[in-house]
């Protein structure tokens, strides 16, 4: 088992979250929005679409070293599984589902001539024998029978469920919101078990330049972009809270303090305080290179980077949130009462503002989130991004740019990351707009 | 009000100090003058002769922050830091590490920065308003819902594929605006049509959501019930009520990113080949130029304070009841 | 407005809508000249063409400039002595400002003249001696105006007139004056002067007598006027002649003739350029070139574009009436005897992306293009015989393509200081031919260039003397020779090869795991992501791990200097159509850690410097072929390079552009040039009609979406009207 420095952060985050589940479990100002984010059909679907990344991401941030491999190369969880998907590399673009490359080319045949056309694919539906009579078919059966086997598997584990439960769960399967979910996953399930069983066989999603599969790209993908958007605000929240209650809490020269700090931040444009950091750190990487001869520990270290760089540039925006809350909140009768009887100011900050600002934190957590990975597209663009090395939806992007010129057009690795993208970020977006509504106090009167 | 004023810009001064020390502080603890000089000369055979040459010719011969060989005073103002400092403040910024001088370059690459970017802000704005007041018009009807689902999905597509797209498509499909480049004076306009479209598009998803909350607030408000008891009619209401109301925190909200639009738009600039400040900045990114990004970063900073002056100053005059002190 | 305009529209009856929408409509529906020229109309008139350029050149200066995308530029501006033949291959040197070739005098180490067949030995100089052409004028230039009484105008400007200048077309008057034998002596003192840094300096100093010691003068007094010093070995005998005195024998001399350091340079230009606050304006020799060719740059503006018109003062030259015979038939001799150059106007615009330019091409906005990596498919495809050609669709448009093998070499070159890669042991060289067989660049040239390009046999590329084609030319380490073909030897040879060397299955004894090999490149982006994983790929053929230490150029650089890099790539493009100019590269003292050279593998055996040094002053000849051949079997049986691949260039090409020929050599191509424009411009009208019918269907189908909403809205305005009606 290797422990990648991102990894260890993820780990850290799911601790810290089963901590604050563990903390606020009972309270009854969380659990009102609670129950009405989990009776919204909207919030309820895009939360489990969002849980389906987030294994994924998970399975990719277990790293280790094979036993059998020679060459010390580092892999994930999701790497060992995809091990043939990794492994069936064509010679260069090939369509998805195709059995031929994407270009003619020069081949010799095993009669000694030579001809001009679309040489055969070495693994992409490499099981047939005459690929164009027996594709149509072979496709319609294999996906017929991948999506049965999926739906037969995820039923016989909802049924097994479904007997295990008791009674007074009874609500939890029957309400509309359940049965949605239910679908969902069932759906889900089906559905990524038949692209899995697919993949198999052919190159669901073509591959690219160099013949890499697309679908492992788009899959491997999910993790850089998880990363960005949660491990950002890891690590913006510490510099948040504590700037943001202090400010508003203590007054005087303390808020004069961080109000000059964060508005001096927020002058720099952020695109340029990223690139010029993103600079640095590669002039550091290089004046060191010893350090970071991996490639993975390499293109880890600036995924690192790059989530403190973002976090740097936007903890102001929630501080400046949280100071204004915190100013009416200490003028909260509980409050002055609590002053008044002498309790320890980190005492109050800790009893009584931090619990009643939490909605705030919790709805830009969730907000950021879209708008992160979204970024992080934009920052690879200016080469500011991850490590081009690093798979991800941005660097996607930016290799796809020069696929659109060709004639006719390469269009599968784009559309691939636009798909796996935009279903993230949608789901976020939903689930973002569930959460402000069920948190924001402004919205709770109007329902 | 003069006196607010020259009390704001007084404040300006330690901020853009900030902002000047912690890139300086970024630029040179990494990079030392003599890596710069090395990168910039880099193609060809480098002595120690041309670098020190280079960097005498671009003021970074001096020490960083104290120099001891010189007399009292002059162990400060004789550096990198306090030369390259004053020179931003004064805004000469001076040559750029390949050798033109910025100034010069900066005055002749605001312009198209602002031919793409105010067209983009006014025409978004009207966009996203209209789209608002259109979800506001037709509340509780297929019309809202649907705006609102479109509005979430175009929020959730990365702003590449809108250029990306829009080029392919309408440049080179369709054949109806040049595919990129920029031409001054009136000829810049069939180049700006499709970036000025696609800014637009890929800002209405998040831009009339917003607008939409605003107005719906004020929709709420007792004058607008009392108003619409009246019996006037529900364009009449939104047109003459809501949105004049709404316009306040609207327009405020622009004042503020104003000066910023100088700086033009970093990927739509380098995307379609205009040559603005932000295809400039991108530029001197890819080819590690520290001496305009150092001098982007300043001006960037100055504008938002600037900016930041302008929307208190907007505040006092659409509304009354706020006085400035 | 456009709020009030939409409340209007509400309440506005449908009738009247469709009025208003038809009318849209209509107006959208007119035929309009092409929508999507980037080009302004008043180009359209005369014989302009369209260019472009990636990235600003950084130096427009003859002494300085060293790269491909400034001699697009200043070879058309600056006119050294000699020049390449357009047509005639092998390359031929012609005089380009000189009367005739310049007549070459050895002379012993006393300072007599020796017969043309003296032996290398005895010569200690060699005399070259120019006459230029009476009459040439400079471009008219500001630095050269003077007023009524021949004093300069703009060699002191005063505060004021530097306040009105913009640009260095701001300048009222302009002037211009003879070209002297002088100008070209002034220009090689310029190559000596340290403080203009010339790359060549080095190169040129052990050469030319008095080069060393100019420059240290100049060193030593660094304000000296260059036109009052003198360098010995360079002088004016007359108003139109000089003379240029060279140490030994160097043959190669007269290639450099013929390049853009050696092209004249008026001392006004220094002088002007060195008045404070012109720098400040981006006003330098750097920008505005002052030169006799046939083009001068009237704008330079880095950020957008660079414009070249006709130099109304050019001395006037023909197009060459002589060429290779296929050049007959190709209609490259239509244009023979006609005043030179054809062009009027040329306009570089900023291009940085390969996409839009291409598309523009296609378009017809663009006159000529090389093709990417990604729209290669499109445009060209092979023949039965594995001879490439054009698709349908770009002879449909009547395109042609043009290829030529390039005088480049691409080459994976090994550290030959590194202690595992490098050195002369027995194990270290079959490590390093085991990897030439391993790296499959037959499949690196068809997976990443399309397979333009052709696999290196070795040192020199096709078009170079002594390359030379078939069995006889073959690598035989890495090759085999079968059907008549070169064949990649197979990979147990290769596996062979590394368990001699003592890493058998690629394990390395000293660690027990696998060998691992640093490569060190310059590519940071994503583009080249694939190249790097296919590198991993050909070294895991044999068991090594390649570990990619990718940096910037100048970091890499650094590297390569302190001879820290293990495996790298580099390429090189001939300076001048000469065996020297590569092997060079492989010369013991030119050591790049050692000396700072260009032998980058810093490869060192004293039979093969012993060889090329026997080489090196050679003419060609047998004797000459002959050491050629020793020196290549040398270096392919020690490997410091694996021979990579020489590139190919496709260039295509619209039917209105004629005249082109892929001359390698001379950079000065852009006189010859000749555009038919009328055709140009009924080829892009009938190509760019634009489409506006899928806008028109995406407008009808939001006011369909609209207009139910509208009537509901209508219909329930209507019942509340009538509901308060009722109240009151």
């Amino acid at each position: 088992m290797v422990m990648l420095w991102t990894d260890a952060l993820i780990y850290l985050l799911l601790l810290t979250l089963a901590a604050l589940g563990f903390y606020l479990r009972g309270k009854e100002h969380i659990k009102r929005p609670l129950q009405k984010i989990s009776s919204s059909k909207v919030g309820m679907v895009s939360l489990v679409v969002l849980l389906f990344f987030v294994l994924i991401g998970l399975l990719d941030s277990i790293h280790f070293i094979p036993s059998n491999s020679k060459n010390n190369e580092i892999i994930s969880v999701l790497d060992y599984w995809a091990t043939p998907l990794r492994e069936h590399g064509e010679k260069t673009y090939s369509a998805p589902f195709a059995t031929t490359l994407y270009s003619k080319e020069m081949q010799t045949l095993p009669d000694g001539t030579a001809q001009f056309g679309y040489p055969t694919l070495r693994f992409g539906g490499s099981h047939l024998t005459d690929p164009t009579t027996q594709l149509l078919p072979d496709l319609l059966k294999k996906t017929a029978y991948g999506l049965f086997q999926g739906a037969s598997l995820s039923s016989f584990f909802m049924l097994l469920l479904f007997s295990l439960s008791t009674k007074q769960r009874e609500r939890f399967k029957r309400s509309a919101t359940a049965k949605t979910v239910w679908a969902v996953i069932f759906f889900i399930v089906s559905l990524s078990y038949t692209l899995v069983y697919l993949s198999a066989y052919y190159h669901v999603l073509g591959t690219d330049k160099v013949g890499e599969d697309v679908f492992y790209q788009a899959i491997k993908s999910i993790r850089t972009g998880l990363v960005l958007g949660t491990l950002t605000t890891l690590i913006m929240l510490p510099m948040a809270i504590i700037f943001g209650i202090l400010a508003g809490f203590f007054r005087g020269w303390v808020d004069d303090v961080i109000q000059y700090l964060y508005t001096t931040l927020n002058s720099i444009p952020s695109v340029l305080l990223i690139a010029a950091s993103i600079l640095m750190v590669q002039v550091y990487m290089a004046k060191h290179e010893a350090d970071y001869t991996s490639v993975i520990v390499r293109a880890d270290m600036r995924l690192l980077f790059l989530c403190l760089i973002l976090g740097v540039t936007s903890w102001t925006g929630l501080c400046r949130l949280l100071r204004a809350e915190t100013l009416k909140l200490r003028e909260m009768e509980y409050v002055q009462a609590a002053q008044a009887l002498g309790v320890k100011q980190s005492m109050i900050l800790l009893r009584h503002i931090l619990p009643n600002v939490m909605h705030i934190v919790l709805i830009s957590v969730v907000l950021d989130f879209s708008s992160l990975v979204l970024a992080e597209a934009v920052l690879s663009y200016i080469n500011i991004g991850v490590d081009p090395t690093t798979y991800s939806w941005g660097n996607m992007i930016n290799g796809a740019r020069l696929e659109m010129a060709r004639d006719p057009i390469v269009w599968w690795s784009l559309s691939a990351a636009f798909v796996f993208m935009f279903a993230l970020v949608l789901a976020a977006n939903l689930f973002a707009d569930v959460v402000q509504d069920a948190f924001d106090p402004r919205r709770a009167g109007n329902d | 009000m003069i006196q607010y004023i020259l009390r704001r810009c007084l404040y300006a001064l330690p901020l853009l100090m900030g902002v000047n020390i912690l890139t300086f502080v970024l630029f040179f603890i990494v990079n030392s003058p003599e890596d710069m000089a090395r990168m910039q000369l880099g193609q060809k055979h480098v002595t120690t002769a041309a670098i020190q040459n280079w960097k005498q010719q671009h003021g970074y011969d001096l020490p960083l922050l104290w120099n001891d060989t010189q007399d009292s005073a002059k162990k400060l103002t004789e550096t990198i830091f306090y030369q390259k400092s004053v020179g931003l403040f004064l805004l000469d910024f001076g040559v750029s590490d390949s050798g033109r001088d910025m100034s010069t370059d900066i005055k002749q690459r605001m312009w198209p920065s602002l031919a793409l970017a105010l067209p983009s802000l006014i025409l978004g704005l009207t966009v996203n308003i209209c789209v608002a007041l259109m979800m506001v018009l037709f509340r509780n009807t297929y019309l809202e819902l649907g705006s609102m689902v479109l509005c979430v999905m175009l929020m959730s597509i990365s702003s590449l594929f809108y250029i990306i797209g829009g080029q392919f498509y309408i440049g080179k499909l369709l054949k109806l605006v040049p595919i990129s480049g920029y031409a001054s004076g009136v000829d810049a306009f069939k180049f700006m049509v499709l970036p000025v479209i696609i800014g637009v598009v890929s800002g209405i998803g998040s831009g009339a959501r917003w607008y939409r909350t605003l107005f719906l607030e004020e929709a709420e408000k007792d004058y607008v019930r009392t108003a619409r008891a009246k019996g006037l009619s529900e364009t009449q209401v939104l047109f003459k009520h809501v949105l004049k109301n709404a316009m306040i925190p609207i327009l405020t909200g622009v004042v503020v990113v104003l000066p910023l639009l100088f700086m033009g738009s970093l990927i739509m600039e380098s995307f379609f080949s205009i040559p603005g400040l932000g295809s400039y900045t991108i530029d001197a990114i890819n080819s590690q130029d520290f001496a305009i990004v150092r001098a982007m970063v300043f001006l960037g900073s100055l504008l938002y304070v600037v900016g930041l002056l302008l929307t208190d100053i907007s505040y006092t005059l659409v509304d009354p009841r706020v006085r400035l002190v | 407005m456009t709020l009030f305009m939409m409340s209007s529209i509400l309440s506005m009856p449908i009738k009247r809508l469709r009025v208003l929408l038809l009318l849209v409509a209509l107006l959208t529906a007119c035929d309009l000249t092409p929508l999507n020229n980037p080009h302004p109309p008043e180009d359209s008139a005369g014989s302009v063409l369209y260019s472009s350029f990636s990235e600003r050149p950084k130096h427009l200066d003859p002494a300085v400039a060293y790269s491909s995308n400034e001699y697009t530029f200043i070879g058309q501006i600056y006119e050294p002595p000699l020049q390449y033949h357009y047509l005639k291959r092998p390359y031929e040197l012609i005089p380009l400002t000189t009367t005739k070739m310049p007549s070459v005098v050895y002379r012993d180490n006393k300072g007599n003249p020796l017969p043309d067949n003296a032996t290398t030995a005895d010569i200690a100089f060699t005399d070259y001696i120019l006459d230029i052409k009476p009459g040439i004028q400079f471009q008219p230039h500001p630095a050269l105006a003077k007023d009524a009484n021949g004093a300069y105008l703009y060699h002191h400007l005063s505060a004021a007139q530097l306040d009105e200048l913009l640009t260095i077309t701001d300048f009222k008057s302009t002037g211009s004056r003879e070209l002297t034998a002088e100008d070209y002596v002034y220009q090689i003192k310029r190559l000596a002067n340290p403080k203009i840094q010339s790359p060549i300096a080095g190169v040129m100093q052990p050469y030319i007598v008095g080069f060393d010691a100019l420059a240290k003068q100049l060193t030593a007094a660094p304000q000296t006027d260059l036109k009052t010093v003198n360098m010995s070995g360079v002088k004016a005998l007359s108003r139109y002649q000089y003379q240029i005195t060279i140490n030994g024998k160097y043959p190669q001399f007269r290639f450099w003739l013929a390049m853009q350091f050696f092209a004249p340079m008026p001392w006004e230009a220094d002088v002007f350029y060195a008045q404070p606050g012109l720098k400040a304006k981006n006003i330098s020799l750097d920008w505005f070139p002052i030169g006799t060719g046939p083009y001068r740059l009237t704008e330079n503006n880095p950020n957008r574009q660079m414009v070249l018109l006709k130099n109304p003062l050019f001395h006037g030259e023909t197009y060459p009436d002589s060429g290779t015979p296929e050049d007959k038939a190709s209609g490259l001799l239509n244009d023979a005897g006609k005043a030179l150059p054809f062009i009027d106007k040329v306009v570089y615009t900023l291009e940085k992306e390969t996409i839009p330019y291409w598309n523009k091409f296609l378009q017809g906005y663009y006159d000529a293009s090389g093709i990417a990596s990604d729209s290669f498919d499109q445009a060209i495809q092979f023949a039965g015989n594995g001879q490439a050609q054009l698709t349908p669709a770009m002879q449909a448009q009547g395109m042609r393509l043009q290829t030529e093998v390039q005088t480049s070499s691409f080459y994976m070159g090994f550290n030959m200081l590194d202690n595992v890669v490098g050195g002369n042991s027995e194990a270290a060289r079959k490590l390093r031919q085991a990897l030439s067989i391993a790296i499959d660049y037959e499949e690196y040239i068809a997976i990443f260039t399309n397979g333009r390009g052709i696999s290196a046999q070795g040192v020199l590329p096709p078009g170079i003397y002594g390359n030379q084609t078939g069995q006889a030319g073959m690598n035989p380490y890495v090759y085999d020779w079968v059907n008549n073909a070169y064949q990649r030897k197979s990979l147990s040879v290769a596996k062979q090869l590394m368990t001699e060397a003592g890493y058998a299955n690629g394990i390395d004894p000293a660690t027990h795991e696998s060998l691992i090999l640093y490569f060190d490149s310059t590519s940071v982006s994503t583009e080249d992501r694939p190249m790097l994983n296919w590198y991993r790929k050909q070294f895991e053929k044999l068991g090594i791990k390649l570990v990619i230490r990718a940096t910037d150029y100048n970091r890499f650089q650094q590297k390569m200097r302190d001879g820290n890099a293990q495996i790298f790539v580099w390429g090189w493009n001939a300076d001048y159509p000469d065996p020297e100019n590569f092997f060079f590269l492989l010369y013991g003292p030119n050591g790049k850690v050692k000396s700072a050279g260009e032998n980058a593998a810093n490869y060192h055996n004293p039979e093969f410097d012993r060889l090329f040094e026997q080489m090196r002053n050679m003419d060609d000849g047998e004797a000459r072929m002959h050491l050629i051949q020793q020196l290549q079997e040398q270096v392919r049986q020690d490997a410091p390079w694996i021979f990579g691949f020489h590139p190919k260039s496709f260039a295509l090409f619209h039917s209105w552009y004629h005249n082109s020929n892929a001359n390698l050599m001379a950079n000065n191509r852009l006189k010859y040039l000749r555009i038919d424009t009328a055709e140009r411009d009924a080829k892009r009208q009938a190509w760019n009609h634009p489409n506006f019918w899928p806008l028109l269907v995406g407008l009808v189908l939001l006011v369909l979406l609209v207009i139910p909403a509208i009537i509901a809205y209508r219909r329930r305005a209507a019942a509340t009207l009538q509901e308060v009606q009722q109240r009151s």
